[in-house]
């Protein structure tokens, strides 16, 4: 193999680990605040993927428009579920979370299906190649990539400069002590699982501009988060973003030494020992 | 509680509950009948399986499936590549179920509550990932039964009932291990656990072990099961055996009945698959199957969480020693 | 005289926080000791580090004359250690005959149910536990549930018994029924150490205390000598609430 060919390989592996980064830092971001491992997030990142497709293909909406509607509603949408399903559960023991976010998944997932069946869909939406050297990268992927970085400066810039975000980090850190504080910790729970629910939609947007997909695929990106979490480790949203840059160099890298079939095994096996030697993450600071 | 000749309701109860189940088909031979009773009795050994795990000693765990999975593989393998007896497959499965459990049980034990949970998600995607890639279990394709290997017990439609009278088998006794665990020492031991890990260490319960024992006794009936499942479907391959849906509606079964006794998952089972039946042959509902399920599921977390016989139990103490 | 226990030089750090230091003392079979310190002075510490539930860092501490540094808590159990909770733990969806028969079953006689419901019966009556055995042991009041933990704990025949604070929450009645079902304890052979902040409790079924402050031991002696000593009240004083209690009590 080519030095090229592995540097491009290498290239798309990042770009699109940074997009499973953000569908990472969704479920991160839900774990750090409320100790919930929101089984429905690979339904919303099906539902952000038509989302975009839907407004794009009927409406003739720029995708990356349909992007920011997408990321509102999946905003909205989150604080909706929240206070419907997991306000009621939020103290129970943690097979209540996890049992009731997979009932919300099987319902979108049940819906969608009867909906929008599995046929696969594709956007058709291209930018182009952009060659760098030897490198030639899609540009829906760069863009995504981009827009990745701009969600997650976004991010930080909300959980350390805003009230809002201070309140969240707070909550996430003691959520018994915020509250003695005054913080009204219902809404903050709420607004981090619409902003977790957001990232989702966001992730499953920017998939739909370069991968076609059905209403299943979801699933695959819900345990690429997973995965990404416990290399990060759960509730580091930085850690996020570093492990899903991890991940898409092996899924870049891998292929080349080894049939593209072992992969998963190798990334699932990493997950359960990094969770078994170290469940903080590798990147996560303090251990359990 | 502890005189062997007092009389047990909630043992016998349970007891006849399964084989009413289970003999319902038996004398029309109904091949039709017969199918719904095998579904129901199948995800009652599951249920009560994982149940001894899940309610007795706190551990959710999202892999049960594994043990069902790879029970089925090891017995298809030596099924169809050694003409091993249907007995003896069984007994392999269930062996291999338990030893799988053994080995991961004491690494992936120490982790509680939500991380352990995560860590099965990943055992049965690597698993599943694995066995999509072993060669001799077929790697993606997985294992097809020659139709020769049928004949050994009077052909297919014979082997049919065959399995069928196997799996009554195992689900009385399933139930019946589950009770008597749930009355032992070793089950006060898991049920100690449950309440409080930390305190079951004080008082001198080797967690360790005694969680490694509860993982492995969930784990043999799933794979002895996976072995008939399997037989009787003909092939087995990885998104079948390691279906990680499976699991989860099984903690639903256990849910919708009641986790920590020996009859909610008997009727978690029981009412689930009913209820799947009904709304997979429901020309409204067909298409809606997943939906009613989650929106059943929902409505049990968050009104019903003891589930139907932790509810009776609450509220009507005289039927604790009935609904065990 | 044997010394069933001998903790040497004991350190025990959590992260930057020194939680115990060079922690020296011995006890006789048979005796009562009395744990007592300010809030945060390292009295449970010095107990999760006695019984395996921490390592300690430096020194040794001899069980029954064997070296048990880095024994789990079960093994410690098993050893003829049993302990009590300052903050309750009882088994809430278990019975109290099931809570009790779960400490006879795993502790160091290992008994099996038949035997363990027995003791559960009895041990029942003794600690003084007015609850129904059958009656779930996450319904009973604070002062139930410290006799349930107790008579959990006495339910292993414990040769050594560590008792956090079981009075603490207790309205006077109910210590000093506490208090003689204490000395009933010893009367059978066991041997005490208690961590109390109730003074004339400790005072009077006390035989020697011992005074923790930063982790760090401040005082060991005859109950008498050491409220009086000069360091203990000191220490007590930055503790307003129980230096005014020390005087009244003691
Ligand atoms: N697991 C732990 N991790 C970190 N610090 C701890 C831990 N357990 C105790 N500490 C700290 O060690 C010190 C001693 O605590 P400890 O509970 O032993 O005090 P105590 O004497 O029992 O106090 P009290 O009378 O309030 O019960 C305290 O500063 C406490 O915050
Ligand atoms: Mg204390």
């Amino acid at each position: 193999m080519n030095p090229g060919g592995i540097l491009t390989s290498l290239m798309d592996g990042l770009l699109i680990g940074v997009v499973y980064g953000i569908a990472a830092m969704g479920l991160t971001l839900i774990w750090g605040v409320m100790r919930v491992i929101n089984l429905a997030h690979g339904a919303i990142i099906s539902l952000g993927m038509f989302g975009v497709y839907l407004i794009f293909t009927n409406f003739g909406i720029h995708p990356y428009l349909a992007l920011l509607l997408v990321a509102l509603a999946g905003l909205l949408f989150g604080m909706l579920i929240y206070y419907i399903t997991i306000a009621r559960v939020i103290n129970a023991p943690y097979l209540s979370t996890l049992l009731a976010t997979f009932a919300i998944n099987m319902i979108f997932i049940g819906l969608g299906t009867a909906v929008f069946t599995t046929t696969p869909r594709d956007a058709g939406f291209s930018l182009g190649n952009v060659s760098l050297g030897p490198v030639t990268l899609q540009g829906t992927r760069l863009v995504a990539a981009l827009v990745t970085l701009l969600v997650t400066g976004g991010l930080y810039f909300f959980l350390y400069r805003t009230r809002p975000g201070k309140f969240v980090r707070a909550v996430a850190n003691n959520r018994a002590a915020a509250e003695l504080m005054g913080i009204p910790s219902a809404r903050i729970l709420a607004l981090s699982f619409g902003i977790g629910t957001m990232l989702a939609a966001i992730a499953g947007g920017l998939i739909a501009t370069f991968f076609s997909f059905n209403i299943l695929s979801g699933d695959i990106y819900q345990q690429k988060s997973f995965i990404i979490g416990v290399l990060g480790g759960l509730g580091n949203p930085v850690g996020a973003l570093l492990g899903g840059l991890i991940l898409g160099a092996l899924e870049g890298l891998l292929p080349l030494v080894m049939p593209n079939t072992w992969v998963p095994v190798i990334e699932f096996v990493l997950f359960i020992v990094i969770l078994l030697v170290r469940p903080s993450g590798l990147l996560g600071g303090k251990s359990e | 509680m502890n005189k062997i000749a007092s009389f047990h309701p909630g043992l016998w109860l349970a007891l006849a509950v399964v084989a009413a189940i289970g003999i319902w088909p038996i004398p029309a031979q109904d091949a039709a009948l017969r199918e719904v009773s095998f579904t129901v009795l199948i995800a009652i050994v599951m249920a009560t399986s994982l149940n001894v795990l899940m309610g007795y000693t706190g551990y959710v765990s999202f892999g049960h499936v594994v043990f069902y999975g790879l029970g089925g593989y090891v017995g298809m393998y030596l099924l169809n590549d050694y003409h091993a007896p249907l007995p003896l497959a069984i007994l392999a499965g269930g062996a291999a179920a338990g030893l799988l459990a053994f080995l991961l049980g004491k690494a992936i034990l120490k982790l509680r509550g939500a991380y352990f949970a995560l860590v099965t998600i990943g055992v049965n995607e690597a698993m599943r990932t694995f066995i999509s890639n072993f060669e001799p279990f077929g790697a993606s394709t997985g294992i097809a039964l020659q139709f020769s290997v049928y004949g050994a017990y009077g052909g297919a439609k014979q082997a049919l009932w065959v399995v069928y009278y196997t799996i009554v088998g195992l689900a009385l006794f399933g139930v019946l291990a589950s009770y008597l665990i749930r009355h032992s020492k070793f089950g006060l031991g898991l049920m100690t656990i449950r309440e409080d890990e930390d305190a079951a260490e004080v008082m001198g319960i080797v967690t360790p072990n005694t969680k490694t024992l509860a993982f492995v006794a969930s784990a043999i009936l799933p794979g002895m099961v996976g072995v008939l499942f399997f037989f009787k479907n003909g092939n087995v391959e990885p998104g079948d055996a390691f279906r990680l849906g499976v699991s989860i509606e099984t903690l639903v079964m256990i849910m919708l009945g009641g986790q920590g006794t020996v009859m909610g998952p008997i009727l978690g089972a029981l009412g689930y698959q009913r209820l799947r039946g009904f709304l997979l042959t429901s020309p409204i509902f067909k298409n809606a199957q997943l939906v009613v399920a989650g929106i059943l599921l929902l409505l049990i977390v968050l009104f019903i969480p003891a589930g139907a016989v932790g509810w009776l139990r609450q509220r009507f103490a005289w039927l604790r020693k009935v609904l065990a | 005289m044997t010394h069933i226990l001998e903790v040497d030089r004991v350190g025990k750090r959590f992260g930057g926080l020194q939680a115990l230091t060079n922690i020296t003392f011995n006890l006789e079979e048979g005796e009562i000791l009395g744990l007592i310190g300010p809030n945060g002075a390292g009295k449970t510490t010095l107990f999760n580090t006695i019984n395996g539930v921490y390592s300690p860092e430096e020194g040794t501490i001899l069980f029954r004359g064997k070296n048990v540094v880095g024994h789990k808590p079960y093994e410690m159990a098993k050893m003829g250690m049993s302990r009590t909770h300052q903050i309750v733990r009882p088994l809430k969806d278990l019975t109290v005959r099931e809570n009790i028969m779960a400490g006879a079953c795993f502790g160091h006689e290992n008994h099996n149910l038949l035997a363990a419901g027995r003791i559960a019966d009895e041990m029942m009556g003794f600690a003084g536990i007015k609850a129904k055995p059958d009656q779930l042991a996450g319904s009973l009041n604070v002062a139930q549930k410290k006799r349930l933990e107790m008579a959990r704990a006495l339910a292993a025949h414990p040769k050594l018994l560590l008792l956090d604070e079981v009075l603490a929450g207790l309205t006077p009645s109910e210590i000093d029924g506490m208090i003689k079902t204490i000395l009933d304890i010893r009367k059978q052979g066991v041997t005490i150490i208690m961590i109390e902040h109730v003074m004339k409790a400790i005072m009077n079924v006390s035989d020697h205390l011992l005074v923790l402050d930063y982790g760090q031991k401040i005082a060991e002696g005859q109950p008498e000598e050491v409220v009086h000593n000069e360091r203990v009240v000191e220490a007590y004083l930055g503790d307003p609430n129980m230096a005014r209690r020390l005087m009244e009590e003691a």
